[in-house]
């Protein structure tokens, strides 16, 4: 009895273990960067030519996202028929991305830093255009408990200041500021990215931090902002391009448009973000 | 290949086997594949880094210390006392170990920070904690406490009682026995533990960046300091991560070595005894 | 010097009362799970009665009783428990496995040293001082754990089963010790071996289910058992049944005539010649003389024989003093030059000669007869 039932054993574990590596095999292939998503997107850009169509894939630093997010909605509203796969992320890690072979249409950056670097890299169709600037302010936890109402505020003794590292571009905006101000700052911290600097304020850990002003709008109630005449010495530049490696040039193109376009700006500027000058 | 014992491994089992190995080991050899060598020495040794491994070395000594401290009575009450709820206790002290670092940042921001639980207190006694180089090594203590309350509970309850009920009849009192019995006897089990949370605190990153901050020299440490650098540069990412990595390979291989190296030299019984005893 | 202690646990139906005199060494047996460990870990502290109370020396070890309960930790009772195992502490040499207890009671390091070595000495385990526990053979630990014990200085040392985990080649050794150190030495001894509680003990306490089934000096209880567990220590068949004159009639209305007489020295009586097997020690006396107590018709009682009064029969053979017990074979085995015969609950010594005469195998009917002259009857 026990041998019949032990028998057949043998065969099923084999028969369970090899759709387990093929399985393995199709979850591996897919965190490849050149796997299936790329394959869909070649096939429907096949198909368009004229008016935008398919699927395009558009990388975008993490301070867009809700501006992107609106944008992307109206795309596809208007241009029946696409579909606009949003990645947000910091940008030097989207670039890094790109440059690893990651199969964006466009890119948006939070610099122009790292827009040059895949341009070095021959990785930009055309040239990237600006289509946003960004200037940074004082965020305050709400109630500003140490009374910040001006840059030099924030070298105060005590005042505890988060920024983020010169190793970011809010951090490299904010040395810059300081520098050309003339104050020495002392953070308590220095963040790797906004949404850091942010929460630390808004927890009431710091008494103020600097970020963005599109930062302090985004983040509504949780911490005020202050805005500073300083700022404008480090005015942050947000340009855009469509990737040589995409697979829906029209529909990329089309997509930029919008975002340089009157119904962009507005959706931009609403949230706080300053005309790119292009 | 002489004398090799049946070992009733299945093929298919050693084939996954490999697989396992393989799935660790890959993602280290891609990483030690991309370290620039030229660089390497320059990368390591810049001001930054030194100052990050400096911190990283003195925050995880200083948390392992905390959890000896407090992970040996712990563990030692949940293996021998029984008392209500002491299951739900076990199973929410593990908690560390499966919780997102970053929830247990939020966690100890919301106990140490300002605004915190125990942190106003703090704050009318004039201690700050939240951005200090304390609140690393709370940070860490956090994390890598559950791992030496795991690895000495299971070598208390595997040693037994046996060896503390004779000396009490002995006359030795229970901070004695404690001291002269128990302690001695799990002490390879606090050993590993204590690497092990050494280990863990070393690798901590998530709970330090979201309740410490990070601040070269002050609570910037090595993890955090990759993840620095991979924003600008990423060779000094990679060689930052070889370095973290063999820190971590050595205090691996001193917790599996030290037991070996011992039990040869003083033949000392190195594993605790079972609860059969040694008469053999 | 005396301990008295009555102690309860319910969980585990325990309820005994028992008292050591001083300088008494007393032998506690039974069945696993009679309570033996129970008694033990009670009288050192280490598990806490339901109710009672318990004196060492006029000093109380608890009482659970009154409205102020006593409970006193173990380590200020000074009763040092040695184990089956000798438990040595791994990570310390001998000489400071021995020096524990000194220390632990505050006698300096060196002085206590000093001490361990002598009592090294004294269990001939002076060469072992500076060995690790792992580094000795079952019979030397437990030799080390026996100075480590009386270094202690107890009042009362509690030993449970120390001999059984031994190789034969040690156990006579450690025998012989525990011969030495527990003359005039107040302690209890739970064994399984009735020759520990023959030659260490003074008395033997047997427990069954909890509860003391019989309390007596050694040879007495083996003599006249009065618990099955006693009569089969003693090697003794055991009925148990009411009195009925000089006989005793069982559940089953079976009649089995007897004397009140002595068993042992009876059932040599009874078999001339034959080899005297019995475990207990030959040629005692006993009580062999005292009068039938054939005065208690109608309370409990027992009839007790020996296998070797014993003979074993194809058919029924009647005959006035004698009592015959119709059996089926159970199992035969050797025993000593004998083949002892299973059956029934009760056993017979025969040659194997005779056994291979009658043809005698498990599941065989057969009857075994006992001359009256060979059985003792008494009170229970």
């Amino acid at each position: 009895m026990s041998r019949q039932a032990v028998r057949p054993a043998g065969p099923t574990v084999r028969a369970a273990v090899l759709p387990l590596a093929v399985l393995l095999l199709a979850v591996l292939s897919g965190c490849a960067p050149a796997g299936g998503p790329a394959a869909g997107t070649t096939s429907a850009a096949g198909a368009g030519s004229g008016a935008p169509t398919g699927t395009i894939t558009v990388f975008a630093a993490a301070s867009l996202k809700a501006t992107f997010t609106e944008m992307a909605r109206t795309f596809e509203a208007g241009n029946p028929g696409t579909t606009v796969t949003l990645s947000f992320a910091g940008s030097s890690d989207l670039a890094g991305q790109i440059n690893q072979g990651a199969p964006a249409d466009v890119f948006a950056s939070a610099d122009t830093a790292n827009m040059k670097k895949l341009q070095d890299a021959g990785l930009v169709d055309g040239t990237p255009r600006n289509f946003a600037t960004n200037t940074l302010a004082i965020a305050v936890p709400p109630g500003n408990p140490a009374g910040i109402a001006a840059l030099k505020d924030l070298a105060r003794p005590g005042v505890k200041l988060v920024v983020c590292a010169k190793q970011v571009p809010c951090g490299a905006a904010a040395a810059k500021v300081a520098g050309t101000a003339g104050i020495t700052l002392a953070p308590v911290s220095e963040e790797n990215a906004v949404t850091d600097v942010l929460g630390k304020v808004a927890s009431g850990e710091a008494d103020a931090g600097l970020v963005y002003g599109t930062d302090v709008r985004a983040a509504g109630a949780k911490v005020a902002g202050i805005e500073f005449p300083e700022s404008q010495g480090a005015v942050n530049t947000y340009p855009i391009a469509g990737m040589a490696s995409g697979r829906n040039t029209a529909a990329a193109q089309a997509f930029i448009a919008l975002v340089t376009g009157a119904e962009g700006q507005k959706v931009l500027a609403g949230a706080g973000f300053g005309p790119g000058g292009q | 290949m002489v004398g090799q014992g049946y070992s009733g491994v299945p093929g298919w089992v050693r084939a996954l086997a490999v697989v396992a190995a393989v799935v660790v080991l890959l993602p280290l050899l891609a990483m030690v594949l991309r370290v620039d060598w030229t660089r390497f020495i320059p990368l390591v040794t810049s001001d930054s880094s030194l100052t990050a491994l400096g911190l990283s070395l003195r925050t995880s000594a200083a948390s392992t210390l905390l959890c000896i401290v407090l992970g040996v009575p712990l563990a030692l009450v949940l293996a021998r006392d029984s008392f209500r709820l002491q299951g739900l206790l076990r199973s929410l002290v593990l908690l560390p170990l499966v919780l997102p670092p970053v929830v247990g940042g939020i966690a100890l921001l919301y106990t140490f920070g300002r605004q915190g639980l125990l942190g106003r207190a703090f704050d009318m006694l004039g201690l700050q904690i939240a951005f200090s180089t304390t609140a690393v090594v709370l940070a860490q203590t956090f994390v890598a406490l559950p791992f030496l309350v795991v690895s000495l509970e299971g070598a208390v309850r595997t040693s037994g009682s046996r060896y503390e009920a004779v000396a009490a009849t002995l006359g030795a009192r229970p901070g004695t026995v404690f001291r002269r019995v128990t302690l001695p006897l799990v002490l390879p089990g606090l050993a590993s533990g204590a690497v092990l949370s050494f280990a863990r605190s070393l690798g901590e990153f998530g709970a330090t960046l979201t309740f410490a901050g990070s601040l070269q020299g002050v609570t910037r440490t090595l993890p955090l300091e990759i993840y620095l650098q991979r924003e600008t540069d990423p060779d000094a990412a990679v060689a930052l991560s070889l370095v973290l990595v063999a820190v971590a390979v050595a205090v691996v291989a001193l917790a599996y070595r030290r037991p070996a190296a011992r039990s040869g030299a003083g033949k000392r019984p190195t594993t605790p005894v079972p609860a059969g005893g040694n008469s053999k | 010097m005396t301990l008295s202690f009555q102690a309860a646990v319910a969980g585990r139906g325990f309820d005994v009362s028992l008292t050591v005199g001083p300088g008494e060494t007393v032998a506690v047996m039974g069945p696993n799970g009679a309570g033996k460990s129970t008694l033990l870990s009670s009288i050192a502290g280490l598990l806490r009665p339901d109710s009672g109370r318990a004196e060492l020396n006029g000093k109380t070890l608890f009482d659970l009783d009154g409205g102020n309960r006593t409970w006193v930790p173990p380590h200020h009772r000074r009763t040092a428990l040695l184990a089956q195992e000798p438990l040595l502490f791994p990570h310390l040499s001998a000489v400071d496995n021995v020096s524990f207890g000194p220390r632990s009671a505050g006698i300096p390091k060196r002085e206590a040293r000093q001490r361990a070595l002598g009592w090294l000495a004294d269990v001939e385990a002076e060469a072992l001082a500076g060995r690790r526990p792992g580094e000795l053979s079952g019979g030397q630990a437990q030799r080390v754990a026996v100075a480590r014990a009386l270094a202690a200085d107890p009042s009362l040392l509690l030993l449970d089963e120390p001999l059984a985990a031994l190789d034969i080649h040690s156990a006579p050794l450690l025998r012989r010790l525990f011969k030495r150190v527990l003359a005039g030495r107040q302690a209890i001894i739970v064994t399984h071996d009735v020759l520990d509680a023959l030659i260490l003990a003074d008395r033997v306490v047997i427990l069954e289910d909890g509860r003391i089934a019989e309390d007596g000096p050694t040879r007495e209880v083996l003599e006249r058992p009065r618990s099955a567990f006693a009569a089969s220590l003693a090697g003794l068949n055991f009925v148990p049944g009411t009195l009925d004159g000089a006989a005793v009639r069982t559940e089953e209305g079976l009649r089995i005539a007897g004397h009140g007489g002595d068993p042992e020295a009876d059932g040599q009586q009874a078999a001339p010649g034959k080899p005297g097997a019995q475990p207990a020690a030959p040629g005692q006396p006993g009580r062999s003389g005292e009068p039938a107590p054939v005065a208690g018709s109608g309370s409990p009682g027992v009839a007790v024989f020996p296998p070797s009064a014993v003979s074993v029969f194809l058919t029924d053979a009647h005959g006035s003093p004698r009592n015959s017990f119709a059996v089926t074979i159970s199992d035969l085995e050797p025993h000593g030059d004998q083949i002892r015969v299973r059956a029934g609950g009760l056993a017979a010594d025969i040659t194997p000669a005779a056994s291979a005469d009658l043809g005698l195998v498990p599941g065989l009917a057969v009857h075994f007869v006992v001359k009256a002259a060979a059985v003792s009857v008494y009170g229970t």
